[in-house]
């Protein structure tokens, strides 16, 4: 998944952080995490391991410079896989995942099906207020956007890696980290954009 | 709780002014039935008691004011202590003290620091005994020694490191103003203003979990819900965050332990 490209930008990045002080370098941080944390249930060490993306957002605390974005941008868009078929599941299903904010933590079972956690950022369906505002509202998003074959994809694309649309986004990449299946992409999918969806009301 | 300002709620899509107003009430009412002093009896009782190989109490525990000293530890804390070379909060230190005084093993001590409503922990309960003789006093983490200072750079760097399963930093949902998760509000906390009245208030029984919960409780439970592997209890990075957050609320005067959400 990281060309040399993307390894390179990374040290780049690592680089554009300022040294002053008493103030510890990006890797020195990342060895300290390294010796502090212990793996619990699911959660395994390898979860502290940055890959290009978290190591120059974190050094530009989010505010990667335009060029390095775009290449590593690029790099996380071949990360993205789209079904053989229709990228529309089941709306009803898809409103579950995205009502649910279980999933990949420590204290939960890993044969459970995660849950998207949309709700927690963002405003979906009018219907439900107990959403957050961390992401933009998504209610009547495909009433808006309309749900055509491009649309499609880019929703299917964006759950699946929200990093190859805005590099340092606050989102979590659900399909390259393998907390949702491509079967729970496709119902978030048909959540967002099918005209019976609440959503779209 | 901070206070919302008017623009939050202008900002706000759903949330109505009224929904705020109805939170606010409640953390009012939760607060004025906390049962905060109970953990704090608990807490001197455990304070008190000869525990450990040693058998021993841990009143003569110096929480860096001298042995026993009680009063204004806690709100000077964070900080540096020669005798372990390290930085220290309240908790890790009456940790140290398990480990000194008792003569206890750090596993046994640590075998439960995080409780729940039908069994709070030992270290729960003390942290509350050991805060509340730090009502009235100004926030005054340490800043003079070398280390103090190594700490807080460490806090400050590790609250924007984008790190765990998904991709999230401490400033993902604290760095922003106005922002809301479901329908919490979230403070900013690398802003005084947001972490002052916090740290004020921390430890703190948590209606949400209906028990007595700590800053390293807290720092922890952040951790799992990023999705990154545990904390180690006391580390210098727990505490480190603890630093950088404490020494941006400093000034303020505590007021806890407190009662949250």
């Amino acid at each position: 998944m990281m060309t040399k490209w993307t390894v390179a930008a990374g040290l780049a990045a690592l680089a554009l952080s300022p040294v002053a002080g008493a103030e510890p370098s990006d890797r020195e941080v990342q060895e300290i995490m390294k010796r502090d944390f212990r793996p619990k249930g699911q959660a395994k060490m390898d979860r502290l391991e940055q890959d290009a993306v978290q190591r120059t957002c974190t050094a530009t605390h989010d505010k990667p410079p335009a060029g390095l974005a775009k290449k590593l941008e690029a790099d996380q868009l071949k990360t993205i896989v789209y079904p053989s078929g229709g990228l529309m599941g089941n709306w009803k299903e898809g409103g579950k995942i995205a009502w649910s904010g279980q999933g990949m933590q420590w204290n939960e079972d890993p044969k459970k099906p995660a849950g998207g956690g949309c709700y927690n950022c963002h405003e979906i369906s009018p219907a439900r207020t107990s959403a957050g505002t961390i992401g933009p509202s998504l209610t009547a998003f495909g009433k808006k956007r309309g749900n055509g074959p491009d649309m499609q994809k880019y929703v299917y694309g964006k759950i699946y890696n929200a990093k190859a649309y805005n590099l340092c986004s606050n989102m979590p990449r659900f399909g390259t980290t393998g907390s949702l299946t491509e079967q729970q992409i496709k119902d978030l999918t048909a959540y967002l954009l099918d005209a019976s969806s609440p959503v779209n009301q | 709780m901070r206070a919302i300002t008017c623009g939050a709620v202008l900002a706000f899509a759903v949330a109505p002014a009224f929904a705020q107003s109805q939170f606010e009430k409640y953390q009012k009412m939760t607060a004025e039935g906390s049962p905060v002093e109970l953990f704090e009896l608990v807490g001197e009782d455990l304070w008190k008691k000869p525990q450990g190989p040693n058998n021993v109490s841990l009143e003569k525990c110096d929480l860096g004011k001298g042995p026993g000293v009680l009063k204004g530890a806690h709100a000077a804390l964070p900080r540096y202590f020669k005798d372990v070379d390290q930085v220290m909060d309240t908790e890790s230190r009456l940790l140290h003290c398990m480990m000194t005084l008792q003569g206890r093993s750090r596993e046994e001590a640590l075998k439960r620091p995080f409780g729940n409503a039908d069994k709070p922990s030992e270290m729960e309960y003390l942290s509350a005994y050991v805060a509340g003789h730090s009502r009235g006093f100004k926030l005054s983490p340490g800043s003079a020694h070398p280390k103090e200072k190594e700490s807080f750079e460490l806090g400050k760097k590790l609250f924007y490191v984008r790190t765990g399963l998904w991709d999230f930093s401490c400033a993902s949902c604290h760095g922003e103003e106005g922002k809301r998760i479901r329908m919490s509000e979230l403070p900013v906390l690398s802003e005084p203003k947001a972490t002052g009245p916090l740290i004020a208030t921390w430890p703190a029984y948590r209606v949400s979990n209906s028990t007595f919960k700590t800053m390293q409780w807290r720092i922890n439970n952040c951790f799992r819900q990023m999705r990154t592997p545990e904390p180690v209890f006391g580390s210098e990075t727990v505490n480190a965050v603890n630093m950088f957050l404490t020494t941006t609320a400093k000034g303020a005067t505590y007021r806890g332990p407190g009662t949250k959400r």
